[in-house]
């Protein structure tokens, strides 16, 4: 029969299959953090259990850890007890700990395939939407709750009703400016901030081919913002190079192995969707978002829609909404805005290649002087490598203040935030109210575009830049 | 979990699409340790003015006492965003019991359950004529029949439940107790797969 590249990974890992219900679904790979495991860690000590696999399990503090002088103690008091919590819960159970100090810390998102743990073909979860950004490896991976985190402590399973299959497929020769950040502002723009919801999303086509892992993991990333459970790629040689050689990939005969498998987890030819998407790269321009779901997205030099232009009374309430909240006009471009705030970081983007094209594009300029610039690496080995390649003094020179390894102010858990009223080009996941803090406008872009603001003070083109160079 | 059979009630209407989950719950309320506490912060920066709950907003429907009840009613693609169960936890302490919207985020609709809070899909129509009630009126659900019903009109709609998971809310049984009652056939599962 013929099979979709998920049919593969899910068929392998069903326990069992519940009558009329769920099914026990097996998890290869649990990655935990300070925010969403204490009450997980509370309740299996409750029913006096230990973790039923605890090596499967690794922990990092990431959501709510400073990111300026990490090595004293948080002056937070409810963040420093939770991230205390977590390295007490971690030694009394057994689960390794990559915490503030470690040299592996970092976003849960970025250090799980850094440090090689994210291979193709596993199940892996976390207490975090963001956890389809590992399927990019051709991983079902997907975000859960803390009764679900409490489920795999308890058995290393979760219960999960098998979603429906969607196939995006995306083909051509990505335009100059365009980068993967882009291709998935634009599917959300496309098919909406729910279009997705019940789905399984595998992303295809030569575009999605040519990217590298990095940049295919943005994309997967950001398949929550349209819903879906999750979103993949097939692995392919890209995938096999990246994780060769890292820390927990495997070595010598165990690699062959691993390989061979490896190598037939793709979508049968003649496998059937429930939905397929087809896209022209070639159509995808530099994104920006103007509304405070990630779906509110639309060309850089595009204008705001007209609130009359939406269908139903429920999208133009919701536009209507949205636009108050931001302070902008419907029918308006937002090309030259003035905006206060650029932060670059976050698990979509703040890997060394996002990092690099950042300062490919300010070295030798400077950031416009209305601006505060944040740049936030995704990890401890994000920014060790930041500083080898002297990106650092690219970033100083330009302007741009460096902080140390957290999800920062994608989340404005810690004091990462932005002030009310004020715009935040950011190259975060989520616009939403407040999301950024209280009051906070967020517009979510790539980090070519982050960076043009960056230099110019307002929302850019960042195609003007490029061609002018 | 508290076992869930039937709910007859007033409810909350907030006829809002894509009521994402940072706004149920901010991130900065997400820093305890326990379950407990978190329906004073529900929807907080939809309720009060700069953080300060002595500044209620008025036109913010928690706020409106004429409205109540054990039931919310919200906009399609409710529960969006950030897998958070705290936003579950926000508004089973708050004291709603059920939410009901035309459409429903997977994650949330899976920690919902998963704390005995029942979401009811109805359709857009069926929405809107809840909407279009007062504040008096009453909701009745059954979850043996998945039926949800307008007490004025009669007006009776059925929803999708697991019946799985169906059993689990009406016995108040939860998914860990089952999990763990399968660790013999998981501890196979892992010996064959090597």
């Amino acid at each position: 029969m013929k099979q979709t590249l998920f049919d593969k990974i899910w068929d392998a890992h069903v326990v069992e299959k519940i009558q009329d219900g769920p099914s026990v679904l097996y998890i290869d790979k649990h990655f935990i953090h300070e925010v969403t495991s204490p009450q997980a860690f509370k309740g299996i000590e409750n029913r006096g259990l230990s973790l039923f696999r605890p090596k499967q399990t690794i922990a990092t503090a990431d959501h709510n850890v400073p990111t300026l002088n990490q090595h004293l103690p948080i002056k937070d008091l409810l963040s420093k007890m939770q991230v205390d919590q977590l390295i007490e819960n971690c030694e009394k159970h057994g689960v390794e700990l990559y915490g503030l100090g470690h040299p592996y810390q970092g976003i849960v998102h970025v250090i799980g395939p850094e440090l090689g743990i994210t291979q193709p073909g596993m199940t892996i979860v976390c207490g975090d939407s963001h956890t389809s950004t590992h399927g990019a490896f051709g991983t079902i991976a997907f975000g859960i709750g803390t009764s679900e985190v409490e489920m795999v402590f308890a058995s290393q399973c979760v219960l999960q009703t098998k979603p429906k299959t969607m196939r995006i497929n995306i083909d051509g020769v990505l335009p100059n400016g365009v980068v993967s950040k882009d291709i998935i502002l634009y599917i959300i723009a496309k098919i909406s901030a729910s279009g997705a919801t019940g789905y399984f999303v595998e992303y295809a086509g030569s575009t999605i081919r040519s990217l590298s892992m990095e940049a295919r993991m943005t994309i997967c990333n950001m398949s929550i913002e349209m819903g879906a459970r999750g979103g993949m790629i097939a692995p392919d040689e890209i995938t096999f190079e990246y994780i060769k050689g890292r820390t927990y990939a495997p070595k010598g005969a165990d690699w062959d192995q691993k390989l061979a498998n490896w190598k037939k987890l793709y979508s049968d030819d003649d496998a059937v969707f429930d939905v397929e998407i087809n896209i022209d790269a070639a159509e995808i321009t530099p994104m920006i978002t103007y509304g405070t779901n990630p779906g509110l997205g639309m060309s850089i030099d595009a204008s705001i829609p007209l609130i009359e232009s939406k269908q139903n009374e429920g999208e133009k309430k919701n536009l209507a909404n949205a636009l108050t909240y931001m302070g902008l006009t419907s029918g308006t471009a937002l090309l030259g805005m003035p905006i206060q705030h650029v932060f670059i970081g976050s698990c979509t983007n703040s890997r060394i290649e996002d990092l690099r094209l950042v300062a490919e594009l300010v070295k030798g300029r400077k950031k416009h002087e209305s601006v505060k610039v944040m740049i936030v690496p995704g990890s401890q080995q994000v920014a060790k490598q930041v500083h080898a390649e002297g990106l650092d003094r690219i970033f100083a020179e330009a302007g741009f203040q460096i902080r140390q390894a957290g999800c920062s102010a994608c989340l404005g858990m810690n004091e990462d935030k932005i002030p009310a009223g004020e715009y935040c080009i950011s190259t975060s996941n989520r616009n939403f109210e407040g999301r950024q803090g209280a009051g906070a406008r967020t517009l979510l872009a790539s980090p070519l575009t982050a960076a043009a603001a960056a230099i110019t003070g307002v929302v850019t083109d960042v195609r003007d830049l490029i061609n002018h160079n | 979990m508290q076992a869930l059979q039937q709910i007859k009630s007033s409810f909350v209407p907030l006829p809002i699409e894509n009521v994402d989950t940072d706004q149920i719950i901010p991130a900065r309320f997400l820093k305890a340790t326990t379950r407990d506490g978190f329906g004073k912060n529900l929807f907080r920066d939809w309720r009060y003015e700069q953080d300060d709950e002595s500044k209620p907003k008025a036109d913010f429907v928690l706020n409106q006492r004429v409205f109540s009840g054990d039931i919310l009613v919200a906009g399609k693609n409710f529960g969006c965003g950030s897998s958070r169960e705290h936003a579950a936890w926000a508004l089973l302490d708050y004291g709603f019991k059920a939410v009901v919207s035309s459409f429903f985020a997977d994650i949330f609709k899976n920690n919902a359950l998963n704390n005995g809070v029942l979401p009811v899909i109805v359709s857009d129509d069926f929405l809107q004529q809840i909407f279009a009630l007062g504040a008096s009126d009453t909701l009745s659900i059954d979850v043996a029949a998945q039926t949800i019903t307008i007490d004025a009109s009669g007006a009776q709609a059925s929803f999708e439940l697991n019946p799985y998971k169906k059993t689990c809310l009406l016995n108040g049984y939860d998914d860990i107790d089952f999990l763990i009652s399968r660790k013999a056939t998981i501890e196979k599962f892992e010996l064959e797969k090597g």
